[in-house]
């Protein structure tokens, strides 16, 4: 029976998608699964590959992965190369020719974003930098609505049957995210301009939208652990004039943040980074909640 | 107007270093901070047009799919975010580079390094020369060939100064349900580690059943067709036939193909965690006029010539347990196991037996674990056995063979792109009963494209 089944599937195909059936999505960060949720409501079906306490540059192309990847109608990455390690692999061995790059079901959130710090040389002397600019994107609620207009796009490009259900979570989706997007720029308003040490490259975003001013990185370079020398070397320049916070992400290793907190008396907080790094950061609501909270009470 | 936006950055550009004055640092310092600046506002200028006329396409495309809900139009291509490519070269294909090299140190003589009971498989196999040695650097290009074929070649320049084609394929891109074409020359689908390029194992060399079985790796000249299950467990089939020009086969004189391989592999996760996969293999494969014998107790081969055919099944299994982005341990092992039946000739081609049958295993387990964000420590335990080959006339004195190894490794890894690692074998290959200690350092570069890995 299970062979009929199958067999039966084969010869169908799926380029002819059974109308009520609802788009399977692959998303790589739970950031993007959890977008995708909010437009797409009980018409996608999301898979997500990662956990926020995983390094998305770091990721194995599971078998779980690829048999996602074979079935799914639509693959949301970030894209600028912050999957580069894994997706192509998961395309690679799908079979799935409605994935490709280049065709309708692959999305990069990167492609309706201005990125920022794209360099304007690269060499891996640098460390891990990436050419097209930075890609850890999601900590700016604007970069969310954005990559949520272009979504929506896609979705209703992919199942235009649905359309106009797409397009009527997206508004719903877009009054309510700009309401909240006030709330948490009023909220986090006392912490512009304050002096923040940040880990990687990867509150760049944040501390963008938040002005809040980068004064040194705890990786010496993108994805280059601090030597001891390296660190001592911030406890001076940083003794003098203490910077607010220091701040790191759930899967951070949090031993040197914690060494450099206890030398220059500043306060380390760890942010949720992605739907699903504290218990708080449930969807993309409690992400930027929980993160405005977080700054807050380490701030006082 | 954005072109000659771009052009004139690129114009300030290239004249700003020209005009700073050399002399004094600082104001070179200051000069070039000011070409960046220029540069990147007019980047951000270029951008921000491109965003307006992507979010006036995109909205136009969005009505448009929510207007007429049959046929939408293709989406717009997404602006790249990076500089602009520029003409002919925008196509060139990703290239990297593998740089490796090792010093090598053993207790006893390599050249004269064989593993009993078994045939000799090619001249990749054995811990290799004294002293330092140059490895093989190898060289891949990759690209999309058009909208329904990529295409691969991996070029390795060996330390003797040839080229070897290591793989040469196309592959398909645009076919449904999960079926996937292979052509070409490429590493053979079976198993776990034969499709796995030398400068990502896990220990300096292969295991010594991989080595004794297959001369190392078996590469495939010919097709691959592989489906994927639309299943949520990863279930693959695999099927492919090629000329045998590889060990344990050799290309034949006739019309037709050589070295029928066909795989599966079931994987899946346990947990978050946790992931594992699994797998069957089976080749049936045919030698005509094969060279090299077993050898018996003294060293000497048996025979010179096989002609027959060579079946063997192989079960793999690796597990990998990531409790966080800085831990990992990755356990694996596999079975190999072969029977060859034909009959054997000698030198001149003179039949000495045509009931010639022997029947060989190997194995290997391994396990590797990451217990620092940049180093690994491994193990591995390797062990082969070779029943006494059985013919007309065979000395009655032959003997199982089963030479085993024990070999431990240390990596460390300052980055995603370099590795240097050490090892260490008690290897007793030979049976003779005395262990050859070999230690080797070695080092791995890549340079260029971000190569992605598989499982």
């Amino acid at each position: 029976m299970k062979f009929i089944r199958l067999t039966a599937l084969l010869l169908v195909g799926a380029a002819s998608l059974p109308a009520n059936a609802a788009l399977k999505v692959l998303a790589t960060t739970p950031d993007w699964g959890a977008l995708t949720q909010e437009l797409g409501g009980d018409k996608v079906n999301v898979y997500v590959a990662t956990t926020a306490l995983q390094d998305v540059h770091r990721v194995e192309a599971k078998p779980s992965l690829v048999a996602r990847a074979r079935s799914a109608d639509l693959v949301v990455a970030t894209g600028a190369e912050l999957e580069v390690g894994w997706l192509p692999v998961l395309i690679q061995e799908s079979g799935n020719a409605n994935i490709q790059k280049g065709a309708r079901g692959y999305f990069e959130a990167a492609s309706a974003l201005r990125l920022l710090e794209v360099p304007s040389q690269v060499d891996r002397a640098m460390g891990d930098i990436h050419p097209d600019g930075n890609p850890h994107v999601q900590l700016d609620p604007h970069n969310i609505l954005a990559v949520a207009h272009a979504l929506t796009t896609r979705l209703a490009q992919l199942d235009p049957g649905q359309a106009a259900y797409y397009a009527a979570r997206a508004k719903d989706f877009d009054t309510r995210w700009d309401a909240a997007t006030k709330t948490w720029e009023a909220k986090a308003a006392p912490l512009r301009g304050a002096q923040v040490v940040i880990m990687h490259r990867d509150q760049v975003y944040l501390c963008h939208w938040l002005g809040l001013v980068e004064v040194a990185s705890i990786e010496p370079k993108p994805g280059v652990p601090p030597t001891a020398a390296y660190l001592g070397t911030l406890v001076g320049k940083l003794t003098t004039t203490p910077p607010k916070l220091i701040l790191l992400n759930a899967y951070n290793d949090p031993k040197a943040a914690s060494w450099l907190s206890e030398r220059i008396h500043t306060p380390a907080v760890t942010l949720p980074f992605s739907v699903g790094g504290s218990p708080e950061a449930k969807d993309l609501f409690g992400l930027f909640d929980d993160t405005i909270n977080k700054l807050l009470a380490a701030f006082k | 107007m954005r072109d000659f936006k771009s052009v004139a950055a690129l114009i300030a550009l290239a004249t700003m270093p020209a005009m700073a004055p050399a002399a004094d640092d600082a104001a070179a310092l200051r000069a070039e901070l000011q070409a960046l600046k220029n540069d990147y506002n007019s980047r951000v200028d270029a951008l921000e047009a491109r965003i307006k006329q992507l979010e006036t396409a995109n909205a136009a495309a969005a009505d448009a799919a929510m207007a007429m809900a049959a046929a939408p139009p293709p989406p717009p291509e997404p602006a790249p975010s990076g500089a602009p490519a520029g003409g002919a070269s925008a196509f060139n294909p990703a290239i990297s580079l593998i740089l490796g090299g090792s010093f090598t140190g053993t207790s006893r003589d390599p050249a004269d390094w064989h593993i009993a009971g078994f045939p000799p498989a090619g001249d990749e196999i054995g811990p290799g020369e004294r002293s330092f040695n140059l490895g093989e650097s190898e060289l891949t290009f990759s690209a999309s060939i058009d909208p329904y074929f990529s295409g691969v070649l991996t070029a390795a320049i060996t330390g003797e100064n040839e080229i070897e084609v290591e793989e040469a394929y196309f592959r398909t891109t645009a076919l449904h349900n999960g079926l996937t074409i292979k052509g070409g020359r490429f590493f053979s689908g079976f198993g776990y580690l034969n499709e796995v390029h030398a400068h990502a194992w896990d220990f300096v060399d292969q295991p010594l059943a991989y080595q004794a079985m297959f001369g190392g790796q078996y590469k495939q000249n010919g097709v691959q067709v592989k489906w994927l299950a639309p299943t949520d467990l990863f279930l693959e089939f695999g099927a492919e036939a090629g000329n045998g020009d590889g060990y344990p086969a050799t290309r034949l004189e006739k019309n037709g193909f050589n070295g029928v391989t066909l795989f599966t592999h079931l994987g899946g996760d346990i947990g978050d965690y946790t992931s594992w996969r699994v797998g069957g293999s089976w080749l049936t494969q045919r030698a005509e006029g094969r060279e090299g014998g077993i050898p018996d107790a003294d060293g000497f081969p048996l025979f010179d010539q096989f002609t027959g055919d060579s079946d063997t099944w192989v079960v793999d299994g690796v597990l990998k347990w990531a409790p966080s982005p800085r831990r990992q341990l990755k356990v694996q092992g596999e079975y190999l196991h072969r029977r060859e039946s034909g009959e054997i000739a000698d030198s001149l081609g003179t039949v000495l037996a045509d009931n010639y049958r022997n029947t060989s295993s190997g194995w290997y387990l391994q396990s590797v674990y990451q217990f620092a964000p940049r180093w690994r420590v491994g193990a591995r335990y390797d062990s082969l056995e070779s029943d006494a080959p059985s013919y007309t006339f065979a000395p009655p004195d032959l003997l199982d063979a089963s030479p085993d190894r024990v070999s431990l490794m240390l990596d460390w890894n300052p980055s995603e792109f370099s590795r240097l690692r050490a090892q260490y074998d008690w290897d007793n290959a030979r049976d003779d009963g005395e262990t050859d200690r070999i230690w080797r350092l070695q080092y791995i570069y890549g340079i260029g494209a971000h190569g992605a890995h598989k499982y």
